[in-house]
């Protein structure tokens, strides 16, 4: 979605410096709303000159005289930066499969987010992949570290096997070093048995 | 281990991708000006130049989005990142044209870690969404 269609948030921020005519333009930065709808900011530095725009459409021109606040909008933002806002790549997104204890199978919930993860695929010119593989924390490290690389390579050749051309899928496992759920070492939990993939 | 797992990888040498491109795109790399075309790798110290009708999309490898509008010049001058841990280094500069932004990892694991210059002037970046020009 285009963060231009985003509503305004109310607060104008007060601007810094009177604009004085001599000063030649160096060019402008402009705060956009986030999609996610997290605080944002953002310090813009000229020499020992700061302003920080912490506002959706706070904005500031470069001038010779220092930064110089001033209050954007959708529609000015659009008529600047239509064809950079335009070329923007889609967002990478994360999928998550979740795999049957000690074994490289995973759960039929998982197989419906396979699904998921082809829309995401079909949705991007030139797709790339990355599979990386994790395990509980039951069995040894060597153990983990081979069962967490053939989970992400059964999902690797899942996708292979749908189409994916192979040199765009790159699978990894990384054992039981990174459980999403701290746990105590020796405990299965169904959580930490998953494969991640980046669509990006 | 891990180490020896990740340096494998040839897909993870590169900093990013260009996802997006129309119109005139180029990439200069070692001196060399290479036509820039959706699906290129990207190296870190790349300067991509775009022309009068061009325009050019990037996904950085932590997730940071870059594009800029027509005749700009933006250097990818640093990249650094540990997919494991988000941390790393990244910082471009916007010489000339249009620029919008989404940050990525590292902005987020440590938002001092990402700047983004003008001839002008620094971008600090607290985890964030924006757009620079550059006349």
């Amino acid at each position: 979605m285009s963060p231009l269609r985003r509503g305004v948030a109310g607060l104008a921020l007060v601007a810094l410096l009177l604009l004085s005519a001599c000063a030649a333009q160096q060019g402008s930065v402009v705060l956009l709303p986030e999609r996610g709808g997290k605080s944002t900011a953002l310090v813009v530095s000229q020499g020992s000159q700061q302003v920080s725009l912490a506002e959706p459409y706070a904005a500031v021109h470069l001038t010779s005289g220092g930064p110089q606040g001033y209050r954007s909008n959708a529609e000015e933002v659009q008529a600047s930066f239509a064809a950079a806002l335009a070329a923007q790549p889609l967002p990478p997104t994360q999928f998550t499969l979740y795999f049957v204890e000690g074994k490289d199978e995973f759960t039929d919930a998982s197989k419906r987010t396979l699904d998921g993860i082809l829309a995401a695929i079909a949705e991007r010119p030139v797709p790339d992949l990355l599979v990386i593989g994790h395990t509980d924390r039951v069995g040894t490290d060597a153990y983990n570290d081979t069962l967490s690389r053939q989970r992400a390579e059964v999902v690797r050749n899942a996708l292979l096997a749908r189409g994916i051309a192979q040199d765009k899928v790159v699978a990894i496992g990384r054992g039981k070093r990174e459980p999403i759920v701290p746990t105590a070492d020796g405990a299965a939990e169904a959580r930490n048995r998953r494969v991640e993939i980046q669509v990006r | 281990m891990l180490a020896a797992t990740l340096t494998a990888l040839p897909a993870l040498a590169d900093v990013g991708q260009i996802k997006v491109a129309k119109g005139q795109v180029s990439v200069d790399r070692m001196g060399q000006s290479l036509p820039g075309q959706v699906g290129m790798p990207l190296q870190a110290a790349d300067v991509l130049k775009t022309g009068p009708d061009g325009a050019v999309g990037i996904t950085m490898r932590d997730n940071s989005l870059l594009s800029a509008g027509p005749n700009s010049i933006l250097s990818l001058e640093r990249f650094e990142f540990d997919p494991t841990t988000s941390a790393g280094r990244f910082d471009a500069q916007l010489q000339r044209g249009t620029l919008a932004i989404v940050t990525g990892r590292i902005a987020k694991q440590s938002p001092q870690s990402m700047t983004v210059r003008t001839p002008a002037a620094v971008l600090g970046v607290r985890g964030t969404e924006f757009v620079v020009a550059v006349p």
